[in-house]
């Protein structure tokens, strides 16, 4: 399925590399986890604890933890709120994964 | 423990105006933001944003640039990225930076959290794909990303038509624009139009963004009602009531919006006096003119003590730093109220667009408190509209005794997305006024803390 999202053509962009649950994906510098996971075309980043229903990042500002995942190890980050990094290790947080709250 | 004369909470256009003017007026004065880079959600990004994605934004936004350069030029200082997790009557301050934890403690506080989008539950809003049109916004502001395959925007107020205007300059194609306001709203906003017409700037933009937008053939679906997502994994289409049928409309992203309310978890937390405004339909800071709370040295200003806009929030923020540095005895009365004056009068001019725009956009009744028993209210422990009204029945009054009940607001989010709905839905099932049954009592850390983070701070508090 094609990507819901793209980034737009802009001169300068700088590239960097991030692991998306193993996957090698290019990515634009500066941008959140959770832009670049929706621009790489992941359509959900996580499932609840509850019924494993897949979500996705709602509200882009930090308000509704709907983008948590995990990330350089630690679950529960606020996707939304962190910039991506040259080689972070970013995995989609399944159910109660390894640190639910 | 860090202490200052002055700690501003958010880096928008009401705490960047704040904290220039009381710098300027000789305050010392510490300006904490989540966010790396000053601006808040309406300016985001701007001191670093590529300049044809500038232009895409339109001028308004750009005004935001110079309230930056205002701010960097005073000795205020910035503190980004870092959060606030408890603020308490007596002004000591929690605060987390890079995993670190901390207190501050400060003369006075000036609360700017800002506004955030009223979240309105209808079914399929969890779905992938669904998000919400601020969310498209950002996204576009402070990456450069736009829906590639088609983006259907639906809900109400200005930010839908802004959005849709956006996305078509930058090529998006545009499925639909779905009109929930009600249409009685034209005629309950009529008598607000001769005072809104004072500040009518605000809308000749409205009606040119709607005018190019139809020019360019975007379909517009008015005075629609029961908005659902519908998919499996992710949003597959939307389907709608319009016109006494029902319309579908295939899309694979779904922006909504119902307008914004002040993020009131931080104020609330501390305390001060908040009532439920019927026409905003959100809780609000009780605050007297200079913008100060009912607790001494507590100051609740711009969107987050009630919407009023950027422009507003500029000015109510130039207002509270003067009345800081007064109190703080960098400046008498008479400089002070001098000063604002020239605030003050706009403040006032450019709020009078505001009760024409809350009625003609204010959401259907029925969306906030009657929603279907299967929707999902509480999004991250996934209870229904059903299971509330059941406790309800059961004999539950208010939305704190249905918390513990049921859960709902307890997760991640700590209510910041049911808050709302379930104010109005227990006060709708119970025929009773919003005010009697309180709205969920906020207590810190009103952001996530670890364990680990807090036994640092208790070690950093040891050592010294």
């Amino acid at each position: 399925m094609p990507s819901s999202f793209r980034r737009l053509d802009e001169p300068g962009r700088q590239w960097i590399q991030v692991q998306i649950d193993g996957q090698t994906v290019r990515v634009a510098a500066g941008e959140t986890v959770a832009a670049a996971i929706l621009a790489s075309g992941i359509q959900s980043c996580r499932t609840t604890p509850l019924s494993g229903q897949p979500r996705a990042p709602f509200c882009m500002m930090g308000v509704c933890f709907e983008c948590l995942m995990e990330v350089d190890g630690t679950p529960n980050r606020q996707t939304c709120q962190i910039p991506v990094k040259e080689g972070m290790q970013i995995r989609r947080q399944l159910g109660r994964g390894r640190g639910y709250i | 423990m860090a202490h200052h004369q002055l700690v501003i909470i958010g880096g928008g256009p009401a705490g960047l105006a704040a904290a220039t003017t009381a710098a300027n007026a000789g305050v010392e004065c510490l300006l904490i933001d989540e966010q790396a880079s000053p601006g808040g959600q309406v300016y985001r990004a701007i001191t670093d944003i590529p300049p044809q994605r500038a232009k895409l934004l339109g001028p308004d936004y750009q005004y935001g640039r110079m309230l930056v350069e205002d701010f960097n030029a005073s000795k205020a200082i910035h503190q980004p990225s870092t959060t606030v997790w408890s603020l308490d009557a007596q002004r000591e301050i929690g605060i987390l930076h890079n995993n670190q934890a901390a207190l501050l403690r400060a003369d006075r506080v000036i609360i700017a959290t800002g506004a955030m989008e009223r979240p309105v539950p209808f079914a399929g809003w969890t779905l992938p794909g669904v998000m919400t049109a601020g969310a498209g916004q950002i996204l576009l502001k402070s990456a450069g990303i736009v829906p590639n395959n088609g983006v259907v925007v639906a809900g109400s107020g200005p930010l839908l038509l802004l959005l849709a205007w956006q996305y078509m300059h930058a090529g998006v194609t545009i499925n639909a624009i779905v009109d929930l306001s009600p249409k009685r709203n034209f005629w309950t906003a009529l008598p607000h139009l001769p005072r809104a017409l004072l500040a009518y700037h605000y809308l000749i933009k409205g009606l040119k963004y709607q005018l190019e937008l139809k020019k360019a053939g975007v379909p517009f679906y008015s005075g629609v009602a029961d908005l659902c997502a519908l998919g499996k994994e992710s949003i597959e289409a939307v389907e709608f009531t319009h016109n006494g049928g029902r319309k579908r409309i295939e899309t694979p992203l779904l922006m909504s919006h119902f307008g914004v309310i002040p993020d009131s978890h931080l104020s609330r937390s501390t305390g001060c006096h908040h009532y439920w405004s019927p026409s905003q339909l959100c809780w609000r800071a009780t605050i007297d003119p200079w913008s100060n709370s009912s607790i001494e040295g507590i100051a609740v200003i711009g969107d987050s003590a009630g919407i009023g806009g950027a422009v507003a929030a500029r000015h109510a923020g130039r207002l509270a730093g003067l009345e800081s540095a007064h109190l703080l005895g960098c400046i008498g009365s008479k400089e002070r109220d001098e000063k604002a004056h020239q605030d003050r009068r706009w403040l006032a001019e450019d709020l009078h667009v505001r009760p024409f725009l809350e009625a003609l956009f204010r959401p259907a009744p029925n969306l906030l408190a009657e929603p279907e028993n299967d929707t999902l209210i509480c999004r991250c422990e996934e209870i229904t509209a059903g299971t509330i009204r059941q406790a309800i029945e059961d004999g539950h009054r208010d939305p704190n005794q249905i918390k513990f009940l049921t859960r709902c607001g307890m997760g991640p989010c700590q209510g910041r997305q049911c808050d709302n709905a379930i104010s109005q839905l227990v006060a709708h099932e119970l025929g009773n006024d919003i005010e009697k049954n309180e709205g969920y009592r906020i207590r810190p850390p009103i952001r996530p803390l670890t364990i680990e983070q807090l036994a640092d701070l208790h070690e950093a508090g040891e050592a010294k």
